[in-house]
């Protein structure tokens, strides 16, 4: 009887977990609206109220039209939670661990390179350069992740310090690297490097549609898919994953149990940087098929946001990603439609991120009841 | 004092690893200098005032900097410099910058005043921003988000200022840094979010907000997005100073705002109550709060003081130099004030000798793009976070934060 009681608690606990992350999105877009509402210079000068509140409407409109309303908008939502779910991966990894993984960012850079240079360098059969520079760009990746993970584990330098430092780090890097004879395109001064051959690109996704050339997702996306079962199963059933999660909870009982806590650090950043290197891979390979300065764009950033709104876990981490890539998007189509600027949507999903970090605050606005409602991730400080 | 020898204090593992780090590196430069920066041949001219340039010849220069490094490594390796280590460093690493630009402008001239001018002047924003961390640190509050703060204060300091004047507009970036630090405080303390993730939400926040409105409003509107900028006010006397007059007192205010603020954050700190309580209640709230410290009054208030300084940071982009707001101006500058704050030891006075390092290195920068040096531009650009890599993995290693940032107040634990 206690068994189906507290089966039952867990069941409520996990729509609550649910209601709690709706009413935070609700909340951030009543949010986002009213921000419309008050930039709207031109229409409250007027004292036109209702032109600025049809904005909202057509805004939020294209949102969804733009997120899932045609073939082509789904195939865009895909196209844009692809690399969002492989760092999503990176960052929850990480936080398993209880390491703050900000580098995301580089190490997509890094995997990016590597998987563009095998991308350019062969031009063998599909089948083999394919998995082959997907690889590469996931070893890239991990080898530039595993650095601030071997200098946690042997001079304690804070990750969230090194992790920006190599963000930067690569930036300028990648930008020196794109104006070498190995990357740079022939034909060009900018930074641009050559084009993958067309035998390794990504295979697009809805490629058995004739005459869809706009449909731009690719199979990066089932990549992403297999990086979180990936996930799933190495938390789940491997004994490194268990070690992970105990070192997360208390890294002073994990040590007291023999774990190893350097080699924990090493290891995470280095998966960590594993995953996030693929999502370069996919962007290169798939999306662009060659590499400019910044095709890492804010990815990095988003992925720290869409695991903590997925609370680490494997099914989390997708839905967020998914989310935030149908709000990219959207937003695509919002700017054009609406001429409301797509920084609306890195707006709400910070609103998102603080309400889903503050349930007690949701909870306040919206005099929701059910007392349980599990926080989110937390760290401990500078310390460790 | 009785006259018994002083023993050598015993020095932990890490230390004794540390301070070989340090003996490393000095080695590791003085090869630098004797096998790369003596190779170019050539007069370096530093002009330091109009009528006069220092002419360094650039190749025994060098020869004579591998020497003095590599024989400061082996005294720190042999039995290390004690408390002079830091003074040591500071001199060995200045000689060395000395010695890379002589190797940079060798056959050319360039003007050095100007440079440690736009040393100072580039410092401003970062000094601030890591004062921010440091206030909000000390009291136990992890404050990531300095970048959306001085980005906020940065969009309203424009706004502000173009609609009022630049004196307002500086009243309104900090009023934004307020609001901004309000929005943590209230997240971190009151809610008891984590307050990583509030102060990272906090960042994208701004970044988003100051985007969405500088796209949506300024670019319809430029008539708000105009600011006349601070121009350099020169103070009397001391300006006239060779060098250091114009490197320090030939500046806009908020150079001798900032330094002001270190001054008097330090003072603040070690030498009044609210200090002492502000690191009590970083360390240990409990029994602050046990001796009748209102913790939670303190950290609000701490924080909130942190905003006002970084808006103030912010205010430096339009109204100190552009006059103008663009999207993402700081552009990460406020990372690299968190890193000052790790680096500086959450003191002021380290924060500030960071932030000038690392204005130091913008300044270099900018001067290495006029010279033909044959190292891409982009290494020069890496430089900075390099150096902050190694320093704080090689001789920062475990610094001590404030033990209880990081960890909301529970009055009932």
């Amino acid at each position: 009887m206690k068994r189906v009681f507290n089966a039952l608690g867990e069941r409520l606990n996990r729509i609550s977990s649910l209601k709690l992350t709706l009413l935070a999105v609700l909340t951030a877009l009543i949010i986002g609206a009213l921000i419309i509402v008050a930039s709207d210079v031109d229409n409250l000068q007027n004292g036109d109220i209702l032109g600025a509140l049809s904005t909202v409407g057509s805004a939020y409109w294209a949102l969804v039209v733009g997120s899932f309303g045609s073939l082509r908008a789904i195939s865009n939502t895909i196209n844009s939670s692809t690399p969002l779910i492989l760092c999503g991966v990176s960052v929850a990894i990480a936080f398993k661990a209880g390491l703050f993984n900000i580098g995301a960012t580089g190490q997509m850079l890094a995997g990016g390179m590597t998987a563009l240079w095998v991308g350019f360098a062969m031009d063998g059969p599909g089948i083999i350069q394919v998995p082959l520079a997907i690889i590469a760009g996931a070893v890239g990746g991990a080898v530039f992740g595993a650095i601030p993970g071997v200098l946690k584990a042997r001079t304690g330098a804070h990750e969230v310090i090194t992790t920006i430092m190599l963000n930067n780090i690569m930036a300028f890097l990648i930008l020196w690297l794109l104006k070498t004879d190995l990357f740079q395109r022939e034909d060009r001064t900018d930074p641009i490097s050559k084009l993958v051959s067309t035998q390794g690109r990504l295979p697009r996704l809805f490629g058995f549609l004739d005459g869809r050339a706009d449909l731009i997702a690719h199979i990066g996306f089932i990549v992403a898919i297999g990086a979180v079962l990936a996930y799933w199963w190495f938390l789940k059933y491997s004994s490194t994953g268990f070690e992970f999660r105990a070192y997360g909870l208390n890294a002073d009982a994990a040590t007291y149990a023999g774990m190893h806590v350097k080699r924990l650090t090493v290891l995470s950043m280095t998966f960590a940087g594993g995953f996030a290197g693929l999502a370069g891979a996919a962007e290169v390979l798939g999306t662009y098929g060659y590499a400019s300065q910044n095709f890492a764009g804010n990815i990095g950033f988003d992925a720290i946001a869409i695991a903590l709104l997925g609370q680490s876990t494997p099914l989390g981490t997708l839905i967020a990603a998914i989310l935030f890539g149908a709000l990219q998007a959207g937003g695509r189509q919002m700017q054009t439609n609406s001429d409301v600027p797509i920084d609306l949507i890195i707006v709400l999903r910070a609103l998102i991120v603080m309400f889903i970090a503050a349930p007690l605050l949701v909870k306040t606005i919206w005099r929701t009841k059910n007392a349980s409602i599990t926080v989110g991730q937390s760290f401990r400080g500078w310390g460790s | 004092m009785s006259t018994t020898e002083i023993a050598t204090p015993l020095m932990s593992l890490e230390q004794k690893k540390r301070s070989r780090n340090v003996g490393l590196s000095l080695i590791f430069l003085a090869l630098v200098s004797a096998f790369f920066l003596s190779a170019r041949p050539g007069d370096a001219g530093f002009k330091l005032v109009e009528s006069f340039t220092l002419v360094l010849p650039a190749q025994p220069f060098a020869q004579a900097l591998a020497v003095v490094l590599g024989a400061l490594g082996a005294v720190q390796l042999y039995r290390g410099f004690g408390k002079w280590t830091n003074v040591m460093l500071a001199f060995a690493t200045a000689m060395f910058v000395v010695g890379f630009l002589a190797w940079a402008t060798s056959g050319g001239s360039f003007n050095l005043t100007g440079m440690l001018q736009d040393t100072v002047t580039r410092s401003v924003p970062i000094t601030l921003g890591a004062i921010a961390g440091i206030l909000c640190e000390r009291s136990g509050i992890i404050n990531i988000a300095i970048e959306g703060q001085l980005l906020g204060g940065a969009f309203a300091g424009a706004v502000v200022g173009s609609l009022y004047g630049p004196w307002f507009g500086v009243l309104g970036a900090m009023a934004m840094g307020v609001g901004l630090s309000a929005l943590l405080a209230v997240f971190a303390i009151r809610f008891r979010v984590d307050q990583v993730i509030v102060g990272f939400a906090i960042n994208f926040f701004s970044l988003g907000l100051t985007s969405f409105l500088s796209q949506r409003v300024l670019t319809p509107h430029p008539e708000y997005n105009i600011v006349k900028p601070f121009t350099p006010y020169a103070v009397p006397l001391l300006s006239d100073i060779p060098v250091i007059g114009v490197a320090l007192f030939t500046q806009t205010y908020f150079v001798y705002i900032s330094l002001f603020a270190v001054v008097i954050t330090t003072w603040f700190m070690y030498r009044t109550r609210w200090g002492l309580r502000t690191r009590a209640v970083g360390e240990y709230p409990q029994a602050a709060g046990t001796l009748g410290v209102d913790v939670l009054k303190l950290r609000y208030r701490n924080v909130w003081i942190a905003g006002a300084v970084a808006g103030l940071g912010g205010a430096w982009w339009p109204i100190g130099t552009v006059g103008r707001f663009d999207q993402n101006i700081t552009s990460g500058r406020g990372f690299i004030a968190l890193a000052a704050v790790i680096f500086g030891r959450w003191h002021p006075v380290g924060a500030l000798t960071a932030a000038l390092v690392f204005g130091l290195a913008e300044a270099i920068q900018l001067k290495m793009s006029n010279l033909d040096t044959g190292i891409p531009s982009e290494f020069l650009l890496m430089a900075p976070y390099i150096v902050t890599l190694v320093v704080v993995a090689g001789f920062v290693g475990r610094s001590r934060a404030p033990k209880a940032a990081g960890q909301a107040y529970d009055a009932s634990k």
